[in-house]
């Protein structure tokens, strides 16, 4: 049933890839780096960070005329909100986000604003990274996702075949780009925890193609290959159950964390985590069950061809 | 609820009971005992980079006098463990957890500190070198707080000779650029003791000494990375995680109640059991738990549920086949342990790689992914098969609406 309507599958996932390669090319035409047209946050291209809890009233205005007296006109500023005892939604403070600052800047900043106001230190965060050391992380990242991926198809080749890991390898770039796509498209920030999302993606990927492929592989057991759709469909079929069922328990506890770091404020780094998560968990189902299986199929049909071929010529 | 067999369903409830137990412990014990990360904890971190190193001279000595110096101002601060490594051939990475007092951290960490005494014309009579220990006092005749200052034999030559030389003249002090005090010379001093008056308090005057005691930094140092998290902030953060962490449980818990019925209570348990056994081995290995650290460990409930579901979903298959529960459930295993191996295997191969290849909190990531793929294999494979061998004696577990089978 799945098989049967296994083109439209294709269509639908190229689309989707189309636009992401589209727009990660794009932004990085007009950006001018190579940054896979993603919005790279400061832990990446360095750059400081100082979130300071005001105790009392202040106006976004003032905090932009004292952060002008140091040369800071273009820092990005947020509010910072959080809930009181009574549950209502206040203004705590403001997060001031700026190129690399050096120590004394950084002092003389702080020193400004609390000759305005009252900031307690222990309300306070203050995040700086040079500009060398957000490169090598970057790097060492990318290098870690490639050996991870170099890692995982030889395991799949030995454990299986070389049709199954490619098609676990095609569902799992998918999945990437997809992500990759929609956090260049909306631009959304990227940072450290983002790499480690994108690296538990692959493991969840993997994980869910693996799954139905060791279904497969038991299924076309013994099989001619006239049977292969039918015992493609029926590994599908059977596995629906688990795919969604441990979907959804994924999403619960990553609904859980998106509730608990957005809504109560508390690290907008590991919400850009569990936002990419929760985009990499549907798009992994998804290419479980209609990428990667009739991907596997398609791969054996076209080995099975050549094979007749191969035989018709030595005859 | 007729035919249960109650020996073995006391069996049964026993193991629930003592698996929850031990995981309350473990819960109560891992709350109180596990290191925090800077980040929920609070404190200050700091990655200093040697400049101008001369690399024909063995560098790693001293970059570790410096870690050594650092290590010995951190321990004056009264720092709960400190973190203070050699991160490669130039870098020296500064960890101070539930410190919040940035400038005081920043100046301990990084100042050069560089005692001398100058003579009128500005030379410079004796420098920091020869001071043998500093200590903060107060001067016995009028209460003020004073530096102690104890030269080497050299050093106290020096001085003699220096007091003798500008007898009712002015020697300079000097910290760095600072000027700590100018006293006049009343007379010639020996002995190799000299004090420094005219400080504010007597905070001032440990700091002081502090400074002074610990001495130079043999190498340039520039700070390449910097963070600092208020412990209200941490606490907070620590709060939300826990939070999130519960509903998020508490959520799975009920699913797999609500879809699988009396095998699903039995994975309740054996999912409460695994957490606690995760953040137990975190706890042993004295591994620090960071807010990345705690959304693996959330996330890794979802994979150990993975593995109850493949199995679940295998036993069903049995009851549908009309086996007979006893043969369900070790099909089911069987059948299973091929997916969730090879599942499991290949997401292990991604946490050491993340392992190996990283540090800060990606890393932190990684161990509890590791930890946490290894307990899930073992929570399923010997806890879960456990429980269900006994709710099967006990006839707990039965064809039927009781596991959420239709059979046909």
């Amino acid at each position: 049933m799945i098989i049967e309507h296994r083109k439209k599958a294709y269509i639908f996932s190229a689309i989707l890839i189309g636009a992401a390669i589209i727009s990660m090319v794009f932004n990085m035409i007009v950006s001018g780096t190579g940054t896979l047209g993603l919005n790279l946050g400061a832990q990446f291209t360095g750059g400081t960070l100082m979130q300071m809890n005001i105790d009392e009233d202040f106006e976004m205005t003032e905090v932009r005329g004292v952060l002008a007296e140091h040369g800071l006109e273009d820092a990005t500023l947020q509010q910072v909100r959080n809930r009181d005892d009574e549950g209502n939604l206040i203004v705590e403070g403001v997060m001031v986000q700026t190129g690399i600052l050096d120590e004394d800047t950084r002092s003389n900043v702080i020193n400004s604003f609390r000759e305005n106001w009252t900031i307690p230190d222990e309300e306070m965060m203050i995040e700086s990274t040079g500009a060398a050391i957000g490169e090598e992380q970057t790097r060492n990242s990318l290098i870690a996702v490639f050996v991870a991926l170099i890692g995982m198809v030889i395991y799949i080749a030995v454990r299986f075949e070389i049709n199954f890991a490619l098609a676990t390898i095609a569902a799992l770039i998918h999945d990437l780009l997809i992500v990759l796509g929609v956090f260049s498209i909306l631009q959304l920030e990227v940072n450290l925890p983002f790499v480690a999302a994108l690296l538990t993606i692959v493991g969840y990927s993997i994980n869910d193609s693996i799954v139905i492929m060791d279904r497969i592989r038991e299924n076309t057991k013994y099989k001619r290959k006239s049977e292969y759709p039918d015992a493609v469909n029926t590994s599908i079929l059977q596995n629906l159950t688990r795919s969604i069922n441990t979907s959804l328990t994924t999403l619960m506890v990553l609904a859980a964390l998106m509730v608990g770091f957005y809504v109560f404020v508390g690290s907008f780094d590991l919400v850009v985590f569990v936002t990419a998560m929760i985009i990499g968990v549907v798009v992994g189902t998804y290419s479980s069950i209609f990428v990667a299986s009739p991907l596997w199929l398609t791969l054996k049909e076209r080995e099975f061809r050549l094979a007749a071929k191969a035989k018709a010529k030595a005859r | 609820m007729k035919n249960l067999d109650f020996r073995w369903v006391a069996g049964l409830v026993g193991a629930c009971v003592l698996l929850l137990g031990a995981s309350y412990f473990i819960f109560m014990h891992a709350e109180r005992e596990i290191n925090r990360g800077l980040d929920i904890a609070g404190g200050v971190y700091v990655l200093l980079e040697a400049v101008d190193i001369d690399e024909e001279e063995a560098p790693h000595e001293a970059l570790d006098r410096a870690i050594t110096i650092i290590q010995h101002r951190v321990d004056e601060l009264g720092v709960v463990e400190p973190l203070i490594q050699r991160q490669g051939d130039r870098r020296i990475r500064v960890e101070l957890p539930g410190y919040e007092d940035e400038e005081t951290a920043r100046d301990v960490i990084g100042r050069t500190a560089r005692l001398s005494f100058q003579g009128p014309d500005g030379e410079e009579l004796l420098t920091g070198e020869h001071l043998d220990n500093a200590s903060a006092q107060r001067n016995p005749r009028d209460n003020q707080p004073m530096v102690m200052l104890e030269f080497d034999p050299e050093g106290a030559e020096l001085f003699e000779e220096a007091t003798g030389r500008f007898l009712g003249e002015q020697i300079t002090i000097m910290l760095d650029e600072e000027v700590l005090s100018a006293p006049v010379v009343q007379e010639v001093i020996p002995g190799g003791t000299a004090r420094i008056d005219g400080i504010g308090d007597m905070d001032e005057a440990g700091y002081l000494a502090t400074m002074l005691r610990s001495g130079a930094l043999p190498v340039d140092l520039e700070e390449r990375e910097f963070r600092m998290v208020g412990p209200t902030l941490g606490e907070r953060t620590e709060e939300i995680g826990i939070w999130a962490a519960a509903i998020g449980l508490l959520a799975v818990l009920l699913f797999m109640i609500f879809y699988y019925r009396s095998l699903g209570v039995l994975a309740a348990v054996t999912l409460v059991f695994y957490l606690g056994l995760v953040l137990g081995i975190l706890t042993w290995l004295n591994a620090t738990l960071t807010l990345p650290g705690i959304a693996g460990l959330i996330l890794s409930i979802g994979m150990a549920v993975d593995a109850n579901v493949l199995i679940f979903e295998r036993i069903k298959e049995g009851l549908k086949e009309r086996k007979t529960m006893m043969a369900s459930i070790e099909s089911g295993f069987s059948n299973a342990l091929s997916a969730i191996l090879d599942a499991n295997v290949t997401t292990l191969i991604a946490a050491i790689v993340l392992f190996a290849m990283t540090t800060g909190p990606v890393r932190g990531f990684a161990v509890t992914l590791f930890i946490g793929i290894i307990c899930s294999l073992l929570t399923a494979l010997i806890i879960t098969r456990l429980m269900l061998r006994l709710g099967l004696r006990g006839k707990v577990l039965r064809t039927g609406p009781s596991v959420g089978v239709k059979v046909k």
